[in-house]
């Protein structure tokens, strides 16, 4: 960092001959240097090298442990995040308060200080954890295991705290209630980084929790909290609060808490989110993000849904400035197992540390019960190769009988890892996500497969997009996702990115420039699930370019593209079709006259007729136009995973004013002929159990063939939140009439 | 219009209506009749029109001259490529139908805008230009089986005559002989009821490509000289010059003798004055002349009257292309002399205008070389 740099620097430029130093006198200044400190220099690394950047990160690394502690909890996670402008009326930093502030670098102009808290409806945590968790660095249960979660190493909020301590000298404010029928704990701690330890200020029993002053935060907060929709204690029995005051700079855009909150939502469509955007906004900057603001200017189209307990809409509200990211499923994902190491993902040196650590008395047990896939064939045959015999000691492996097994363990043929520890988001929840955050008309989603990337299970989704309110003539937005986190910088650095850049989305009638994004109205996710992603650094942001995991992305992507591509032929065509319809429509009138005119046949009669028998050849058409529909149907791949929104027949039949929720009600899911939709509706319920066994049948050979059926099982149809059962759900087919969508069950008024 | 009152008039027929216009009008309503009966019963209204294209023309030997063949081609109402152009015929058969009811005649751009407006409810025309009217009436008279007077249409008055002829135009005397020096312009109806043949000393016609050739022969009384009548067509005759000659040559026994360029569109006029053109195969029967005679300019002509370089424009890729086309028609392809006047034409490697002659001398065209050929009866038939 700057400060080490202008230490080091007089030394360097002084002309005074150098003194001898001796080894003694270097050893005084040798000495540990705590992770805590280390991080605390090297902050960029965690990803708060901005005070933009470390609000976001701050927010970023709270919502994930939330997310994560919930569904490890089996609760479906409710979480609010406020952000409260500290400053009021504060434009440029005022220099006092830089000086009440102990951070040790000055403040950039356009900082000022914000409060951030995250409270979720999680377990808890049981007091004796609480400075473990939140004032350690490198402290976690996710480091050690291999097992899909969203944090990673340990790092994320304790870093988030330590960043407020360095900016505004404020420790960390943490509410928890483990246990819901005793009081919460209200505790305050600082780090110290020398230490890498927390000490803690305050430490009191409380029954104010969920945090009442959250609920009194602003006018909307207030309504919402009223209609029991906003920190409602019940839904809150237990749960975790936690308040980082910190030097950082709000700001709408791309790269912002609003983004990340919105992509969050959209990849967690099980999670309700609230988020409190502070008072004041810093909006220097234009918004580049329509997607991002749409949520608000709706919000002032239409002010205060008049009645918003029956009917929860799946799109995002606003309320006086509060916005509410609804739930849009009822189901948590899937829990995940934790795998133990692949041979073939382990590295030498971790093969040392575990030969090491482990408790087992053979070699052989070794292999066997620390990692997957070996089985006690295939354990004797790894002894043998390596001249031991399955009673050989652990004790007795020598380095380099370790580096004989490393490379056997890269000849010996295995089985891939177990996929059971991935949890994809799946089909019909990629398209809720999608469909509650974007305003398109077309959404595909496809969900690979697992793979293998060096001995680690990993499963690739993709999800685009199309049409709609996005700007049609500015290159694709990619939203990345890892382990359900979206990942907002370095977009070009990802693997993603180049996924998308070197699939060829010309063959899917879409405009594309060689090495760039595609350009049209699009969006396309990509979501990499896995035990362990790849990440190019610890702040987490972008995924580093595996070709396996490459190859993987942009299959999922072909596969949308595919989806993509029919659509699009299709409407064409239809277009073609209705102007042939109208053309035809267009001339009976001239000649029902001309005819009229030379044999005085009924001029209207003639019409009549000619008029059906258009009707008559335009039903031809459209049922040829089914038909053909249907034969493209009979592949599956097609038409799985679509959803097309009804645009038009709203803007014409409707008052505006009901179109969003017309609209609500009228999602399609084209994809779901009815038989299916009931069979998967049935298979809900015992969904999991089924999914595992299908998971561990495709996983025994070859991982593909079989469990394809259990990624349509999974999907979750029709989970209408409560509420929205009591508008009619019939299922509602469309068909593209004159160039635009309409339901078929209206089709009649057309002629 | 269309939007007329049917029974008004129909009713207005009484206006002294020719037998012949009774069964032109009497075909367009059988055309309506059948439309109508097949949509009223429920059928696709289709309309059966004779095709006139190369692959439907088929060259009669034996009399001589191209013919149109049996095949039709459907148009349809309920037939996206064929929806306007349906519609557009319907059109114009009522429009034609209201000329003859009403006693007039029109040209063919008049029948164009009398058929144009908007079509209801749109902002699309029924016909856009002449080029897409024109055609459409070509269809009509095919269809119809009618002759283009007979649908009361005519086009532009093209070609001239002077000579030693008297004729009878609607009734007024005109003596051709006394024409000054324009001529007079040949109407595009010339059937015998609007053109009688009176008094007649000439003893040939010959027929010029342009006007200019036409200007000299004219102010050099070449006619007078010859006994003869003398005719242009402004390049491609139109079909009321063709006629004229052919009434000329079949009804008074007058040879036809045509003055060309040498050149790949000259070789083509004598060939659609002799047999036809493939677009008007229909029509052939009375426009053909099948003894006609081509005099020049031949391709020998730069050799034989020793004429200077300046006369030679040289052939381009598309005249040698065309040159050919034309060399394999059926008609000339076994016809010797043919085949060697264009293969000299192509070896000379330039083509000739009749103008070019003007080189040697004004009046060497008129003076020397059109006698010298005619008394040497030097041309190709």
């Amino acid at each position: 960092m700057t400060e080490t740099a202008l230490l080091d620097r007089p030394s360097v430029s002084e002309k005074t001959p150098r003194k001898k130093v001796t080894a003694e006198t270097l050893a005084t200044k040798q000495r540990d240097i705590s992770v805590s400190e280390f991080f605390a220099k090297n902050r960029h690394l965690l990803g708060f090298d901005n005070p933009r950047k470390a609000l976001l990160t701050a927010v970023k690394e709270a919502v994930d442990n939330s997310l994560d502690a919930c569904e490890e909890a089996g609760i479906l996670p409710e979480i609010v995040v406020a952000i409260e402008d500290l400053e009021e009326g504060a434009k440029p930093v005022k220099p006092g308060k830089a000086g009440e502030a102990p951070g040790k670098k000055p403040k950039s102009a356009s900082s000022q200080r914000y409060r951030v808290t995250i409270s979720d409806n999680g377990p808890g945590i049981v007091r004796k954890q609480v400075e473990n968790i939140f004032g350690r660095l490198l402290y976690g249960s996710k480091f050690h295991r291999l097992k899909m979660s969203r944090g990673q190493q340990g790092i994320g909020i304790s870093a988030a705290g330590m960043y407020g301590l360095i900016t505004t000298g404020k420790p960390m404010v943490i509410q928890t209630r483990p246990d819901a029928k005793k009081p919460a704990h209200h505790i305050e701690l600082a780090m110290n980084t020398k230490t890498n330890r927390a000490e803690v200020t305050t430490d009191e029993e409380t029954d104010d929790f969920p945090l009442q002053r959250l609920r009194e935060l602003s006018a909307g907060t207030k309504k919402l909290a009223a209609s029991g929709e906003f920190l409602n204690p019940k839904d809150f029995p237990t749960g975790t609060s936690v308040s980082i005051e910190l030097e950082g700079r709000y700001q709408k855009g791309r790269g912002s808490v609003d983004e990340f909150l919105e992509l969050t939502a959209i990849a967690n469509p099980h999670a309700r989110i609230v988020f409190i955007p502070p008072g004041k906004v810093v909006d220097d900057e234009p918004d580049l993000l329509p997607e991002a603001k749409r949520g608000s200017k709706k919000g002032e189209e239409e002010p205060a849904e008049p009645a918003p307990k029956p009917a929860e809409p799946l799109v995002t509200t606003e309320t006086d400035g509060v916005i509410v990211f609804p739930r849009a499923v009822q189901d948590l994902p899937p829990e995940t197992k934790e795998i133990q190491p692949h041979p073939k993902g382990v590295e030498l040196g971790t093969l040392l540390q575990m030969l090491k650590d482990t408790k087992e008395p053979t070699l052989y047990k070794f292999l066997q019960e620390e990692f997957c896939r070996v089985s006690s064939a295939t354990a004797s045959t790894l002894c043998e190769k390596i001249g031991k015999t399955s009673r050989t000691r652990v004790a007795d492996v020598e380095p380099e009988d370790a580096e004989k097994l490393y490379r056997e363990f890269q000849e010996v043929r295995l089985a891939p890892p177990p996929i059971d520890c991935l949890a994809p988001i799946g089909v019909q929840q990629l398209l809720k996500g999608m469909f509650k955050g974007v305003r398109a008309e077309f959404y595909a989603a496809s969900s690979r497969e697992p793979d293998i990337y060096r001995g680690r299970p990993f499963l690739i989704e993709a999800a685009i997009a199309f049409g709609g309110e996005l700007p049609a003539d500015e290159p694709a937005r990619v939203i990345r996702f890892a382990n359900r986190v979206p990942l907002l910088y370095q977009q070009s650095a990802c693997s993603s990115f180049k996924a998308v850049t070197e699939t060829n989305w010309r063959n899917y009638d879409l405009q594309h420039p060689r090495n760039s994004l595609p350009i049209g109205p699009l969006v396309i996710m990509i979501h990499m699930a896995s035990v362990w992603v790849p990440f190019t650094s610890e702040s987490k942001e972008a995924i580093a370019d595996y070709d396996e995991i490459r190859k993987e992305m942009k299959l999922a992507l072909m596969e949308c593209g595919r989806k993509l591509g029919t659509y699009l032929r299709k409407r064409a065509r239809m277009r073609r079709e209705s102007q042939r319809r109208d053309i035809f429509e267009r001339y009976i009138g001239e000649v029902a006259q001309a005819i009229h005119a030379i044999n005085g046949t009924d001029a209207k009669k003639l019409y009549e007729v000619l008029l059906a028998q258009a009707k008559k050849r335009t039903a031809i058409a459209d049922m040829q136009l089914d038909d053909e529909g249907k034969r493209v149907k009979d592949d599956p791949a097609d038409s799985e995973g679509v959803l097309i929104v009804e645009q038009a027949a709203g803007s014409s039949d409707s008052p505006p004013s009901q179109l969003s929720k017309a609209e609500a009600a009228a999602i399609q899911v084209a994809s779901m002929a009815k038989s299916r939709a009931d069979e998967s509706q049935g298979k809900l319920i015992k969904e999991p159990e089924e999914k595992k066994a299908k998971r561990g049948a495709g996983a025994s050979g070859k991982p593909s063939k079989e469990v394809s059926p259990s990624a349509q099982g999974r999907s979750v149809p029709e989970t209408a939140p409560p509420g929205a059962d009591s508008k009619p759900k019939q299922k509602l087919r469309m068909k593209l009439v004159k160039g635009k969508w309409i339901r078929v069950d209206e089709g009649q008024s057309l002629f | 219009m269309a939007k007329q009152n049917p029974s008004k008039s129909s009713s207005s027929t009484t206006a002294k209506l020719k037998p012949r216009d009774k069964v032109t009008l009497g075909k367009i309503v059988t055309l309506a009749d059948d439309v109508a009966k097949k949509a009223l019963g429920g059928r696709e209204p289709k309309l059966d029109i004779p095709t006139r294209t190369k692959s439907n023309t088929i060259w009669n030997k034996k009399q001589g001259i191209l013919q149109m063949g049996s095949a039709t081609a459907e148009r349809e109402l309920f037939n996206l490529n064929q929806a306007k152009q349906f519609m557009q015929t319907m059109l114009h058969a009522s429009t034609i139908k209201e000329f003859i009811n009403e006693g007039k005649t029109s040209s063919l751009r008049g029948v164009f805008y009398k058929a144009k407006h908007t079509v209801k409810g749109t902002n699309e025309n029924t016909f856009d230009t002449q080029d897409e009217s024109d055609p459409i009436l070509e269809d009509l008279e095919v269809t119809l089986g009618s002759l283009r007077e007979e649908l009361h249409i005519f086009a532009e008055n093209r070609g001239t005559l002077v000579g030693n002829i008297t004729l009878l135009d609607k009734g007024d005397e005109i003596n051709a002989r006394k024409m000054g020096s324009g001529g007079w312009g040949i109407p595009s109806i010339v059937e015998p009821d609007v053109i009688e043949f009176r008094k007649c000393e000439a003893k040939f016609v010959l027929h010029v490509e342009k006007g200019t050739v036409w200007n000299r022969f004219n102010e050099d009384r070449f006619w007078e000289k010859h006994n003869c009548i003398l005719t242009h067509g402004a390049g491609q005759p139109p079909r009321g010059c063709r006629r004229l000659l052919q009434r000329l040559n079949q009804e008074l026994k007058l040879p036809i003798v045509c003055l060309l360029d040498c050149d790949p569109w000259g070789h083509y006029i004598y060939s659609v004055i002799k047999q036809g053109s493939i677009s008007l195969a229909f029509e052939s029967s009375r426009l053909a002349i099948p003894d006609a005679k081509f005099l020049g300019i031949r391709a020998k002509d730069y050799k034989e009257c020793d004429l200077s370089e300046a006369v030679k424009i040289d052939l381009t890729d598309n005249d040698i292309k065309r040159a050919k086309e034309i060399a394999a028609y059926p008609w000339f392809e076994g016809h010797r002399q043919w085949q060697k006047e264009i293969e000299l034409m192509l070896r000379n490697g330039f083509k000739m205008e009749v103008e070019a002659m003007i080189t040697k001398d004004i009046s060497y065209v008129t003076e020397e070389y059109v006698p010298q050929r005619l008394k040497a009866r030097d041309w190709l038939e």
